[in-house]
């Protein structure tokens, strides 16, 4: 499913809006939990799971068909944990 | 950096804010949107949201784990697990960088 279907799905269940309103609200949604990590918040949602970030160290690579050293800086990446819920019904309630 | 933790409340008050829904809509909507992709995920069919991330399952087969204070050997079964790939649009946002230079992310 990508967005445009999301937005397709949501928009069938409440046919009292309009298609681009369910645009919006998809977007803020998802510009919002953006906003909370760019600012290194966590953005959590029980049942669902949770988005954090991740702060990756400075280190030393190096160029692999040189063998040349380059210094790379501290990066953060976004990182998602799944929540129990969402855990659970991915394996019919077996595993906690 | 960061520390504050942004729930369900905080995203149906940034949907009502922005789009013209009363407060309880807003929420109901919110939980749509998250039921729709909790329930697209369970089917196993993977999730793309462009310039966010996608979302996809994966199977896991049977293998030998171990407590590790005990040493003792226990099987772990075989199972689905939720995977979530960031795109390169977030990932740049995340570290700074300007979004609308990145290229060829769906």
């Amino acid at each position: 499913m990508i967005k445009s279907e999301l937005v397709a799905r949501i928009a069938a269940q409440n046919p009292h809006l309009y298609q681009r309103d369910i645009e919006n609200i998809v977007n803020t949604i998802l510009g919002t939990v953006v906003d909370a990590m760019k600012s290194g918040d966590r953005v959590e949602l029980r049942g669902f799971g949770a988005f954090s970030v991740k702060s990756r160290p400075a280190r030393t690579g190096r160029n692999p068909r040189t063998g040349e050293k380059v210094p790379v800086s501290e990066k953060f990446v976004p990182f998602f944990k799944t929540g129990k819920e969402m855990r659970e019904r991915l394996n019919d309630g077996k595993v906690s | 950096m960061g520390g504050k933790t942004v729930t369900r409340a905080d995203l149906c008050e940034a949907v009502y804010q922005k789009v013209g829904l009363s407060r309880s809509e807003s929420a109901e909507l919110v939980e749509s949107v998250l039921r729709e992709i909790a329930d697209c995920l369970v089917t196993g069919e993977t999730v793309k949201l462009s310039s966010f991330g996608t979302f996809s399952v994966r199977s896991k087969t049977e293998r030998i784990g171990r407590n590790p204070k005990t040493g003792e050997e226990v099987p772990i079964l075989p199972r689905r697990v939720l995977v979530f790939k960031p795109s390169n649009v977030l990932k740049t946002e995340i570290n700074g960088g300007d979004a609308s230079s990145v290229q060829g992310d769906d």
